[in-house]
């Protein structure tokens, strides 16, 4: 055997070749510019939102069913909840997705780490869905 | 070699890498918390009672030091958030990155001093009695 053979598996892709086979999806783009875009519209839904349940007006002290009550009789504050449910609950996911990607060494426990995740997130969109445009103030 | 590997980094060492870490940390901590919170606020599906019930214990004092600490890790988070936008976006953001994070911890600051004291108001006044 010559020392100078070298093993077939080794191989050296062009310069600038794209590192992946088959189709390039553009998917991790569209996260990142999701999470920023989502991020600047959630600062003003989220930061709102928590001045007025906690800061004013004697914060979450007077929070009760009736309070509630009174806020989705509104429509604006309907959509406002709505948006901000759908809005933190993908961003927040993204971001859970992102991190068990960067920790999780092995390939099964990432898959259903994920797995995990999605299903949790898509059973609480759905429930807090339901809930705002299925509220009745005179349940119970 | 670690001034020498420490130039031109923004994620490596120092300020940008701290922020970053905080930033994940408070990422998961409110994420479980919004998980919580929506199945919470779902209890006005089940009845008044129910959820009355429920808020009570955010009323008590150790949920409602909790949620101080929910509240800057939110306050951090969006404001840190903001400086992330600007540094990928603003053709001056990654030279001023250092500046932001010290903006960011003073408007924290700034924020948090009058929003902590009047979300513990009413605890600390049933726990000890009222000032005024």
């Amino acid at each position: 055997m010559s020392t100078t053979s070298q093993p077939e598996s080794i191989s050296i892709a062009a310069p600038r070749s794209s590192n992946r086979t088959g189709q390039r999806s553009n998917f991790e783009l569209y996260s990142w510019l999701f999470m920023r875009i989502s991020g600047i519209v959630l600062i003003f839904l989220v930061l709102g939102h928590l001045f007025i349940m906690n800061i004013l007006d004697g914060g979450v002290q007077r929070i009760n069913f009736a309070f509630v009550a009174g806020r989705w009789s509104s429509p604006f504050w309907q959509v406002w909840d709505l948006l901000m449910l759908w809005l933190a609950m993908i961003h927040g996911t993204n971001g859970m997705r992102t991190i068990i990607n960067d920790y999780a060494e092995r390939d099964q426990t990432r898959f259903w780490l994920k797995m995990l995740l999605f299903t949790a997130a898509g059973f609480t969109i759905i429930l807090g869905t339901l809930v705002i445009f299925t509220f009745d103030p005179n349940i119970g | 070699m670690a001034t020498l590997t420490s130039v031109g980094t923004l994620y490596r060492g120092g300020e940008g890498m701290w922020t970053w870490v905080l930033h994940r940390v408070t990422g998961v901590a409110v994420f479980f918390f919004l998980l919580v919170h929506v199945l919470d606020t779902a209890l006005v599906r089940v009845s008044p009672e129910a959820y009355d019930l429920v808020i009570a214990s955010y009323k008590t004092p150790i949920v409602n030091l909790l949620e101080v600490g929910l509240v800057g890790a939110v306050l951090y988070h969006a404001f840190n958030g903001l400086r992330v936008v600007l540094i990928d976006f603003w053709s001056k953001g990654p030279r001023y990155q250092r500046q932001m994070t010290w903006a960011i911890a003073a408007v924290w600051l700034l924020l948090m001093v009058p929003g902590t004291f009047f979300m513990l108001k009413h605890t600390v006044e049933a726990m000890f009695g009222s000032t005024s």
